[in-house]
This record gives structure tokens, C-alpha cells and sequence, in this order.
């Protein structure tokens, strides 16, 4: 197992560099010289931006600049936001908890609904469960989200007063926020109602970002049913004469997973860079928010250093899926 | 009263090119303890019509029957729950691929124990020990190891081992084995009949031999049922049917045994065994008999009598096979 993570993460190391690389290249690329961004309406003086110039190293070759970056990242160190003059990487751990959040309910959310739906749908090929599941999921599939969004804003916050309509909690409720998840730190508050509070103000968010995973995740589970449905194991399941839950639910599941586990893990990945459009809607305070403002204020630091951050958890989370493989189905090990 | 009795089953499947007779008025009747074979080319309905006792086949197949007892109950009425009872327990079946039968996902021991749990309700350390035990009686060396196997740790045969050690585990009354060898080296293929043989005396259970291997039958079975094209065509003592084959067919099928072969190459059937498409008008056999005339190629040919092997043709053969040859 040792021996499987580890040449997982060597296949990483060319990933990784070409993420830092393409990062690094952004800035270089972009129209506008980022000094005279800085610098902003007010201008600069031909000595002080000589002087910003050498203080950014700029002047420097760009493969020593390069190097530069890549040993500051590879220590953690991925520069200060011209903003706020924060170092990056604490700013993206004090957001990245409410994406997190916001992605994990997603999923989970995708996860509980799709996994059991696309099951019953392939169980019941061709039948009216079955397509009505998917013309929806062909529906939810292709549906904007922006204006997914703004439908359940005018149901279900505007008339039917159910849910709020931005922000992770009430502002009634304040408190210490140590691990940035709303929903642990709500509930170890100890004030009444936060916790139901921040539940509140994370369904529509969930079901706004979980509806293409959703969709994905039943589609996928339907087919790989299907497939797995048709093989010999299955016969000897049922001819053991066991009840069509556990056919069905454990011997066909459990080898349909694979490729759910797959499209799960990739929507995580598209979750965490994705979350741009839901957070910006819902005002959720967290990277996808972050990485937009970043961009309009031109916080070139922020907008590399999010871009390197964003995906390495993207890459962990993808070694994470190879590892449950390896649990799933022992064949997968030995290869 | 023998223990299996179907009379006139038939299965048809719904396909997108129309409905399809895979199984056309079979009749099986199989006594405690005996071993019956059925014989037949690939694509005869011999699976089909063992899944469709079992209940096993796809929503597409229809299955009906004038008789289905087993162990004096009627299958057709029972709830598929009370069905779900009588099978893996009393009825219990191996199939011809070992290697893709077994779950990918769980060892071996997983998938015996999950049976003995559910039919016998043993407890975690019972289970265990009839596993062992299960497994030793198959011949699997180093059985606590081989529990612990995933089926991809275990070659072919070894997995065949596996599950008839599952078929049995719960003392079944009948064992359908289709085609448990065929897809097993030579010398594996050997072990394994005398294995099912060998469990067949010991334990007292019916068996039920599905092949096309003349060869196997000969050595195995107490009596034969040849299938064609979906329907039996004959049926007699295994001995019998050696020396007097009554149906054309069978007599093509014992004259394409090697030993029996008087020229150089081994004589074959022409022909293959009519699919969905080309099935013929009157016996099913005519386009490849070479006794057809034009009444079999028009009229369907009904079973003879007992004495004639129950031979579905025109005109039934009685001379001996070595005399025909
Ligand atoms: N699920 C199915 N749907 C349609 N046709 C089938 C199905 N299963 C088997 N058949 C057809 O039924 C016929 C008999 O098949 P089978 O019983 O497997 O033959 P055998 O076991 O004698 O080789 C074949 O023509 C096969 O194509
Ligand atoms: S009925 Fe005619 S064609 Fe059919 S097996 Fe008999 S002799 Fe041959
Ligand atoms: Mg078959």
C-alpha cells in the first residue's frame, strides 16, 4: 500500500509542476504591467517603480524568478496579496474552510441522493422510474446554474420566506469562528438556534452546487449497474438465493463503485475550483469568492498563489480516489 | 414421486427483433440421488432452461410450464421469497465460467459464509468451521489461507473448487452443474467430474450434468436427455443410448466421439443449431439430417414412444450405434 501511494504521488510531480509553471506564466502573459496596477489611479514615480521593479524581482531573469518561486512555494511560502499585504497561504486557509463546507455538503448531498437513485433506476431499466430519472438528470445536467440558482433564490427565499438569501449564518449569532467549518464551530458555540441557523443558510448553496454532481453522479451509477447487473457473479448472487437488496445493494454495488468513486472524486476536484459561480451568488465568503475579487483587483499574488493551492487539493483529493480503489476492489491493488 | 419434475417447459425471450422460443416443451425428471445428463450442442437451451427452473433468467424471458415440482412443491406457486428459500439451499447450481461466477470485490470465504448465514443462520465461529470444512471436502489444500483469497488469487479449477463448495454448503438435494468443466484445462477437467461424482455418492444429492462432451457423459451419467434447438429430442439409460441411439441427432453426436471415429478425421456435424432466425419448418434437425425427406421438412415430428427413447423424429433409428457407424 506504502509502495502504491508513494508511486501515485511521484506521478503527481510533473502535475505539480506544470500547475506552478502555468501559475507563474499567468501573471507574465496578462495585458497590464502589475506594478502599474499596484500602483493604482494616484500613479507611481519612475524611481519608485524602479524600486518596486527590484523589490518583486522583476528584473531578474524569469528562469531565476521562476526558481525563486518555486523554492518559496515548495516552503509554503506563496507571497504577499497586494491588498491586504497578508501572506497568501493565510488567507487561503482562513476562506478555504467555508469552501470546504460548502463542497463537502454538496457532494454528500449529490452523493446520498444519486448513488440510491441511479441503483434503483438501473434495477428498473426502462421503466417509469427510470426515465423520469433520467430526463431529469439530463435536465440538472444542463441547466445554467446562475439561473438554477436565481429560480430557488424566488421560490424559496423570496416566496416562500424559507431560506435565507446569502452568508454562511444570522447575523444574530456571533462567535469565535477557531476551525472556519460554521456548522462545528456553530454547534460548539453553544448558542441557541446557530446551528440551525448556519443548516439554514447552507441549503440552497448545497443543492445550487450539488445539482451537476447530482446529475452525474446517477447517470454514472445507473450505467455501471447496468454493466455490472449483466455479469456472471450476480447469477451466482441470486442463485444463492439471496434477497435483491443485497444482489443489487452489495454484490452489484460494490463493483459499480469504481467508476462512481471516479466521477465523485472529479467532481469534488471541479467543486473546489468551481464553487466560483455559487459562492459569488450566495456571498460565500470562501476562495471561489476570494479568486474573483482577486482577479477584479488584479491581486496577481493571490490569483497565482490560489491557482497552485486550488490545485493541489485537487491532486489530493484525486490520490485520495486512487487509494478507496485499491479498498474497493483488491484487484485494482495488484496491477 | 421424483424429486425435480417439469413437464412441457418452455421459455421465450422478448428481444428487439421479436419473441424468441429458446426452450420449447421440455420435459425433466430427475429421481433423489440420481445423476441425469443433458446433452446438446451450444445454443440447445440447456442453460436456459435449468435458469428458468431456478428462476434465475432476465425479466425478458417468459417461462411456462404444464408441471414444475420440486421436493414436492409446486414452483410455480411459490412467492419469489419462498423461492429464494428452496434455492442455494435445496437447489443449488455452478456455472460453466468459475473465473467471472465469483464476486471480484469478496474472498472466498466472504461468499461461502454469506450462504451458510442465510439458509443455516450459523453463528461467526460456526460459519467458519463448515467453511473449512466445505473446503477441505473439495479438495482445496490450506483451506483457512484459500478463505481469505480474493478470486483472482486462485486459478480456474481452484475457483471451480470454490464453488462447489459453495453449491453444497447447504447439503443441497439437487446440483445443476452447467458445464463445469469446459472452460478448465484437460487435466483439470477430470478432477472436477470426479470430484462432483465422488460429492454426489457421499452426500446422496441429485445431479444435474449439463455438457456437449459426449465423452463426459459416458463416464458420469445414469441417464442422458439430448437437447436440439430448444426441445429434447431424446431420452434413455446412459447405456442404452450408447448402444441404440434412436434420434438421428444423438447418433451424429456419438458417431463425432474420437474412439468411435472409422476415418482419419473426426466426422463433425454439418451445420449449426438453428438460432432465432433460421429456424426450419417441420424437425428442427432436417436441414442437417441426413435422413430428411420432405415430410420432416414440413411436419413437425413428435416423441415416440418410451421403448424408442422418447426420439422426436419421423422415423426413430434402431439399429446400434457401432452397426450405423
Ligand atoms: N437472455 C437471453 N435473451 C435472449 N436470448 C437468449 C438469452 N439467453 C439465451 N438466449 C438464447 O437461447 C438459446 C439457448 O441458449 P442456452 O440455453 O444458453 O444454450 P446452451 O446452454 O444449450 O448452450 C440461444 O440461442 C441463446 O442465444
Ligand atoms: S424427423 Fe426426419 S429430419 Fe428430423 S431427425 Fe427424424 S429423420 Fe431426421
Ligand atoms: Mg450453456
Amino acid at each position: 500500500m506504502l509502495r502504491f501511494i508513494f508511486s501515485r504521488l511521484l506521478t503527481f510531480l510533473p502535475t505539480f509542476f506544470g500547475v506552478t509553471l502555468i501559475a507563474f506564466a499567468f501573471i507574465r502573459v496578462l495585458p497590464g504591467d502589475p506594478i502599474i496596477v499596484m500602483a493604482g489611479e494616484r500613479g507611481v514615480t519612475p524611481e519608485r517603480y524602479q524600486e518596486l521593479i527590484t523589490q518583486f524581482g522583476f528584473d531578474r531573469p524569469v528562469i531565476v524568478q521562476y526558481w525563486d518561486y518555486l523554492k518559496g512555494v515548495l516552503h509554503g511560502d506563496l507571497g504577499h496579496s497586494f491588498v491586504t499585504k497578508k501572506p497568501v497561504w493565510d488567507e487561503f486557509f482562513t476562506l478555504f474552510p467555508a469552501t470546504l463546507e460548502l463542497s463537502l455538503c454538496a457532494i454528500v448531498f449529490a452523493t446520498l441522493l444519486g448513488l440510491p437513485a441511479g441503483v434503483i433506476a438501473a434495477v428498473n431499466r426502462g421503466k417509469f422510474f427510470d426515465r423520469t430519472l433520467m430526463s431529469s438528470a439530463l435536465i440538472g445536467y444542463s441547466m445554467p446554474i446562475f439561473w438554477w440558482a436565481l429560480l430557488l433564490i424566488i421560490v424559496f427565499s423570496g416566496w416562500l420566506g424559507w431560506t435565507p438569501v446569502s452568508g454562511r449564518i444570522s447575523l444574530m449569532y456571533y462567535f469565535d469562528n477557531p476551525t472556519g467549518f460554521m456548522l462545528w464551530d456553530a454547534l460548539w458555540s453553544g448558542q441557541k438556534g446557530a446551528l440551525w441557523s448556519a443548516i439554514h443558510h447552507l441549503i440552497l448553496p448545497t443543492i445550487v452546487l450539488g445539482t451537476i454532481p447530482l446529475a452525474v453522479i446517477a447517470r454514472q451509477t445507473r450505467s455501471a449497474m447496468l454493466e455490472v447487473l449483466s455479469e456472471d457473479y450476480i447469477r451466482t448472487a441470486r442463485a444463492k438465493g439471496l434477497a435483491p437488496f443485497r444482489v443489487n445493494g452489495v454484490h452489484a454495488l460494490r463493483n459499480a463503485l469504481i467508476p462512481v468513486i471516479t466521477v465523485i472524486g472529479l467532481s469534488v476536484g471541479t467543486l473546489l475550483a468551481g464553487a466560483i459561480l455559487t459562492e459569488t451568488i450566495f456571498s460565500w465568503p470562501g476562495i471561489g469568492k476570494w479568486m474573483v475579487d482577486s482577479i477584479f483587483r488584479r491581486d496577481y499574488p493571490v490569483v497565482q498563489g490560489g491557482l497552485v493551492l486550488i490545485a493541489v487539493m485537487v491532486m489530493i483529493v484525486n490520490l485520495t480516489v486512487d487509494m478507496l480503489y485499491g479498498f474497493i476492489n483488491p484487484k485494482i491493488r495488484k496491477r | 414421486m421424483p424429486l425435480l419434475e417439469l413437464r412441457n417447459l418452455s421459455v421465450d425471450f422478448a428481444t428487439a427483433s421479436g419473441p424468441f422460443r429458446a426452450v420449447d416443451g421440455v420435459d425433466v425428471s430427475v429421481d433423489k440421488g440420481e445423476i441425469l445428463a443433458i446433452v446438446g450442442e451450444s445454443g440447445s437451451g440447456k442453460s436456459v432452461s435449468m435458469l428458468a427452473m431456478m428462476g434465475l433468467l432476465p425479466w425478458t424471458a417468459t417461462v411456462t410450464a404444464d408441471v414444475m415440482n420440486f421436493d414436492g412443491k409446486d414452483l410455480r406457486q411459490l412467492s419469489p421469497k419462498a423461492r429464494r428459500k428452496i434455492i442455494g439451499k435445496d437447489m443449488a447450481m455452478i456455472f460453466q465460467e468459475p473465473m467471472s461466477s465469483l464476486n471480484p470485490c469478496f474472498t472466498a470465504g466472504y461468499q461461502i459464509k454469506e450462504a451458510l448465514r442465510l439458509h443455516l443462520g450459523l453463528d461467526a465461529k460456526a460459519r467458519q468451521k463448515r467453511a473449512v470444512e466445505l473446503f477441505e471436502m473439495v479438495g482445496i489444500p490450506a483451506p483457512e489461507e484459500r478463505l481469505k483469497a480474493f478470486p483472482h488469487q486462485l486459478s480456474g479449477g481452484m475457483n471451480q473448487r470454490v464453488m462447489i463448495a459453495m453449491a453444497i454448503a447447504c447439503n443441497p438435494k439437487l446440483l445443476i452443474a452447467d458445464e463445469p468443466t469446459t472452460a478448465l484445462d484437460v487435466t483439470i477437467q477430470a478432477q472436477i467430474l470426479d470430484l462432483l461424482t465422488g460429492l454426489q455418492r457421499d452426500t446422496g444429492m441429485a445431479l444435474i450434468l449439463i455438457t456437449h462432451d459426449m465423452g463426459v457423459v459416458a463416464e458420469t451419467a445414469e441417464r442422458v436427455s439430448v437437447q436440439y434447438a430448444g426441445q429434447k429430442v431424446e431420452e434413455q439409460p446412459v447405456a442404452d443410448l450408447f448402444a441404440t441411439p434412436h434420434h438421428p441427432y444423438t447418433s451424429a453426436l456419438l458417431a463425432a466421439l474420437p474412439e468411435r471415429a472409422t476415418e482419419r478425421h473426426l466426422p463433425t456435424i454439418p451445420g449449426v443449431v438453428p438460432g432465432q432466425f433460421d429456424r426450419p419448418e417441420g424437425c428442427l434437425f432436417s436441414p442437417r439430417c441426413k435422413f430428411a425427406d420432405d415430410r420432416c421438412r414440413t411436419v413437425p415430428p413428435v416423441p415416440a414412444s418410451a421403448d424408442l427413447g422418447f426420439a422426436r423424429c419421423h422415423y426413430p433409428l434402431s439399429v446400434s450405434a457401432e452397426a450405423e457407424a
